[in-house]
C-alpha cells in the first residue's frame, strides 16, 4: 500500500498502522504535511490500513488540527494518544517532527519492561554500541554516517534493552538531523533521502532521514550490547577516544534514561551488567572521516 | 435509556473471562484501563488467575510496564511514610493516614497495582498546627500562597492546603474531618479518631478502622465533584468491602456505623454501585437497616442515571450522550452540597473573577 494516495486514504480514514521493533502504532491525521512525511521516510516500512484484523495497537495516535475554531482558520497541530494531548499544539509545518517525537514519547514514558535510555544505537557483527550523549554532542550526526558505512542502525534516539534478555531491542526510526548537520550529511551523502524539514521549531531547523532498508528489514533482531561510547562533537579538535571509568559510565547512562528511577533494583542490575561486559570509551571528534574509522576498528569485548 | 457496561467493568466484575478476550477486546480493555488508572490491578488479576503466561506478549508488556510504576509508587510512598514517622515522633502524637497510604501500610489486598497520588493524613483540630509547623520543619511547604484561598482552607475546608515537599516533591494533605465543615452530613470527626487503629511495625502511624475506611472512601467519592477517578474509586470500594467480609465483618456492621457517623447516604450509594458494577449482592435486608436519609423513588432513578455513567472511565468508549451531562450535574451537585448557597455564591464570583484576570490557573 505504500505509495502516496494510499497513505493518504488511510490516515484520513481509519488510520494507517505502523510497526516500529516491538511497537505497532495506529496513526490518524489529515494533515498534508503527513503524508508526505510518512510516504517519504517510511517507505520501506510495512505500512497497513488500519482494520479490526490489525490485532493489538500499542498506541492510537492522532495528530489534528487545532485553534480556536477547531479545524476552521488554524495553523496549529497537536500530538494525541488515545485522545489525551500530551505536549501544547505546535505550528502545522512542525507536524512531521511534532510526531516523531510524540511516537518516542509514548515509548519513553509508558513502556517499564524495558531500560529506556536517551541514546542512539548501532549494530555491526552482532554486537551495539550505545551511544548516549545530550543534545549537541553530535550524536546524530555521527550516527547518520554510521549507519551509510554498513552499521545497522537500531535507534536514533531511544536504546531499549530488555530486562528479561539484556538485549537491545531495535525501535528504527528515521534519523533526526538540526540546523548544519542537515547539509553536512546531505553533501557527505547525496543519496540519502531526506523527509520534509520543520523550520524554527524549538531545536532549530529539524529534518529526518530514511533508515536504511537493512535497519528497517531487520528490525525484530534483537542484540546485545559490547560497546558503550560517550560522543562529543568539538569543532577543531583533534581526535581523542580514551577508554572510560565504568562506575562513571554508569552513572552517565542512568543520568541520560527516562524511566532508570522507575525500575529500581532491576534497572540498576540489568544497567551493571550491561557496563561490566560492555567495553566503554569517551570519544571526542571533528573529523566524520576519523570517526568512522575508529568505529570500524573497535576492538570487541573479551 | 439502558447503559452498557464498559469492557473494562465487565473484566473486573468477572462477567467476561480473561482467557476469552480476543485481540481487538484486549486493545480497548487496555486503554479503558489506562484511563482509569487499573492498568497495574488488571496486572494483578491476570497474576491472580495464572494466566500471566498465557496473554499476548504484546498485552503482557503494557500490564507489566503499569505494574513496574505501581510498585515504584509504592516503594516512594513508604519512603516518604518512613520520613512522616519522624514527623510524628517530634510530634510526640501519631499521624492517621487516609485512603491510599493506609491501605499500603495496612498491607491491604486494596493496595495491590493500584495508583497513590498524594498522602492524606488526619490529625485532631487542635493538633493542625502543630503538626503544620513539624511538616514545615521536616522540608514540606504550602503549595498555596494565595491568601483568600488560604483563608477559604482554613475557615472552611476539612484540609488545610497541600503541603510539597521541597526536595522529593511529595505532597501532603492535612486533614482534621473527612468532609468540609459547610457540609450538613460533616460527621463528628472523635468518633473517627477514637477507633483508629495502630499499624504493626510502623510506630507513629495508625489507619482509620476498617470500617471507617470503607466509609471513608465512599464519602470522599460521593460528595466529590471531580469523577473521573470515580472508577477506580468504586473498584478500590468493591475491594475494601471484600476484605472487610473477609474478617468476618457483615455489611450489617458496616451500615450500622454509617448510622452512627451519618454518613448513610455516600454509603448506600457504595453499596448500590458497587453492586451494579461489580457484580457484588447486598439484601434488601441489609439495605433496611439504614435509619433514614437515603434517597428513593425518582430520585434515587435520577441518581442512577447520574451516577452509573459519570462512575465510568474518562473514555471515548465508555461515553454515551448522557455522560458529559452526568458529570456535570454532578459536579454542579458536590458543590451544592458542599456550601450553603450564601457562601457558594460569593465563592464562584470571587473564583471565576480571578480566573477571568487570569490571576489564577485552574
Amino acid at each position: 500500500m505504500n505509495n502516496k494516495i494510499n497513505i493518504k486514504k488511510s490516515l484520513t480514514s481509519t488510520g494507517i498502522v505502523l510497526k516500529l521493533g516491538f511497537v505497532k502504532y495506529r496513526i490518524r491525521s489529515k494533515l498534508p504535511d503527513l503524508v508526505e512525511s510518512l510516504s517519504v521516510l517510511y517507505d520501506d516500512y510495512n505500512l497497513s490500513n488500519y482494520s479490526e484484523n490489525s490485532g493489538f495497537i500499542d498506541f492510537h495516535v492522532d495528530i489534528k488540527e487545532v485553534g480556536v475554531f477547531g479545524s476552521l482558520f488554524s495553523n496549529q497541530a497537536q500530538f494525541f494518544l488515545d485522545n489525551f494531548a500530551p505536549f501544547s499544539s505546535l505550528p502545522r509545518q512542525h507536524a512531521p517532527a511534532m510526531i516523531e517525537w510524540g511516537m518516542n514519547w509514548c515509548v519513553s514514558s509508558q513502556i517499564n519492561t524495558h531500560l529506556i535510555v536517551h541514546a542512539a544505537v548501532v549494530e555491526k557483527n552482532g554486537l551495539a554500541a550505545i551511544l548516549p550523549a545530550p543534545p549537541g554532542s553530535g550524536k546524530s550526526t555521527l550516527t547518520a554516517s554510521l549507519i551509510q558505512e554498513g552499521w545497522r542502525l537500531l535507534s536514533d534516539e531511544l536504546t531499549l534493552i530488555s530486562l528479561d534478555t539484556q538485549q537491545v531491542s531495535p525501535f528504527p526510526r528515521p534519523v533526526s538531523l538540526k540546523n548544519e548537520s542537515i547539509d553536512v550529511i546531505k553533501n557527505r551523502y547525496p543519496n540519502v533521502i531526506f523527509g520534509p524539514i520543520s523550520s524554527d521549531t524549538t531545536k532549530g531547523n529539524v529534518c529526518h532521514i530514511k533508515p536504511p532498508l537493512l535497519s528497517v528489514k531487520n528490525q525484530d533482531d534483537v542484540c546485545p550490547v559490547g560497546w558503550v561510547i560517550f560522543p562529543q562533537y568539538q569543532a577543531g579538535a583533534t581526535t581523542e577516544f580514551v577508554k572510560f571509568n565504568k562506575a562513571r559510565a554508569l552513572m552517565d547512562v542512568a543520568e541520560n534514561s527516562f524511566n532508570y528511577s522507575r525500575l529500581g533494583v532491576s534497572g540498576f542490575n540489568v544497567l551493571k551488567d550491561i557496563i561490566n561486559k560492555a567495553n566503554c570509551y569517551k570519544f571526542r571528534y571533528s573529523q566524520l572521516d576519523e570517526a568512522i574509522k575508529i568505529f570500524s576498528e573497535l576492538e570487541r569485548p573479551s | 435509556m439502558s447503559f452498557s457496561m464498559p469492557l473494562v467493568i465487565k473484566v473486573f466484575s468477572g462477567q467476561i473471562t480473561i482467557s476469552s478476550l480476543s485481540n481487538i477486546e484486549w486493545d480497548l480493555l487496555i486503554r479503558q484501563a489506562k484511563k482509569a488508572m487499573l492498568l497495574a490491578k488488571l496486572y494483578y488479576l491476570v497474576e491472580q488467575q495464572k494466566l500471566l503466561d498465557d496473554i499476548p506478549s504484546s498485552v503482557l508488556r503494557h500490564l507489566k510496564s503499569a505494574q513496574v510504576h505501581s510498585e515504584k509508587q509504592l516503594n516512594d510512598l513508604l519512603w516518604e511514610i518512613r520520613h512522616l514517622q519522624i514527623v510524628a515522633k517530634n510530634l510526640g502524637h501519631s499521624l492517621i493516614l487516609l485512603k491510599g497510604a493506609a491501605y499500603a501500610i495496612a498491607e491491604l489486598n486494596t493496595a495491590k497495582g493500584r495508583v497513590f497520588s498524594d498522602i492524606d493524613i488526619l490529625v485532631s483540630f487542635d493538633d493542625i498546627a502543630n503538626t503544620e509547623s513539624q511538616l514545615m520543619l521536616n522540608g514540606w511547604v504550602s503549595c498555596n500562597l494565595d491568601t483568600y484561598d488560604q483563608h477559604y482552607y482554613r475557615k472552611w475546608m476539612h484540609e488545610i492546603p497541600a503541603m510539597r515537599h521541597m526536595i522529593r516533591g511529595s505532597v501532603v494533605d492535612l486533614h482534621h474531618n473527612i468532609l468540609p465543615r459547610t457540609v450538613k452530613a460533616c460527621p463528628n470527626a472523635d468518633l473517627l479518631l477514637n477507633q483508629s487503629i495502630r499499624l504493626l511495625d510502623h510506630e507513629g502511624i495508625k489507619s482509620l478502622s476498617p470500617v471507617d475506611r470503607i466509609i471513608h472512601s465512599a464519602t470522599h467519592l460521593f460528595y466529590d465533584g471531580e469523577l473521573e477517578h470515580g472508577c477506580r474509586d468504586i473498584v478500590d470500594l468493591f475491594s475494601l468491602i471484600n476484605e472487610y467480609l473477609q474478617q468476618g465483618e457483615t455489611i450489617a456492621n458496616l451500615i450500622e456505623r454509617a448510622n452512627e457517623l451519618g454518613l448513610q447516604k455516600p454509603v448506600f450509594y457504595a453499596l448500590r454501585y458497587v453492586s451494579q458494577t461489580l457484580k457484588f449482592s447486598v439484601s434488601e435486608e441489609d439495605i433496611e437497616k439504614f435509619d433514614n436519609n437515603i434517597p428513593s423513588g425518582l430520585m434515587l432513578s435520577m441518581m442512577d442515571f447520574l451516577f452509573i455513567r459519570a462512575l465510568m472511565p474518562d473514555h471515548i468508549s465508555c461515553n454515551d450522550f448522557w455522560t458529559g451531562l452526568a458529570r456535570w450535574l454532578l459536579y454542579i451537585r458536590s458543590h451544592w452540597l458542599r456550601m450553603p448557597i450564601y457562601q457558594l455564591i460569593p465563592h464562584l464570583f470571587r473564583k471565576s473573577y480571578k480566573r477571568i484576570t487570569s490571576k489564577e490557573k485552574y
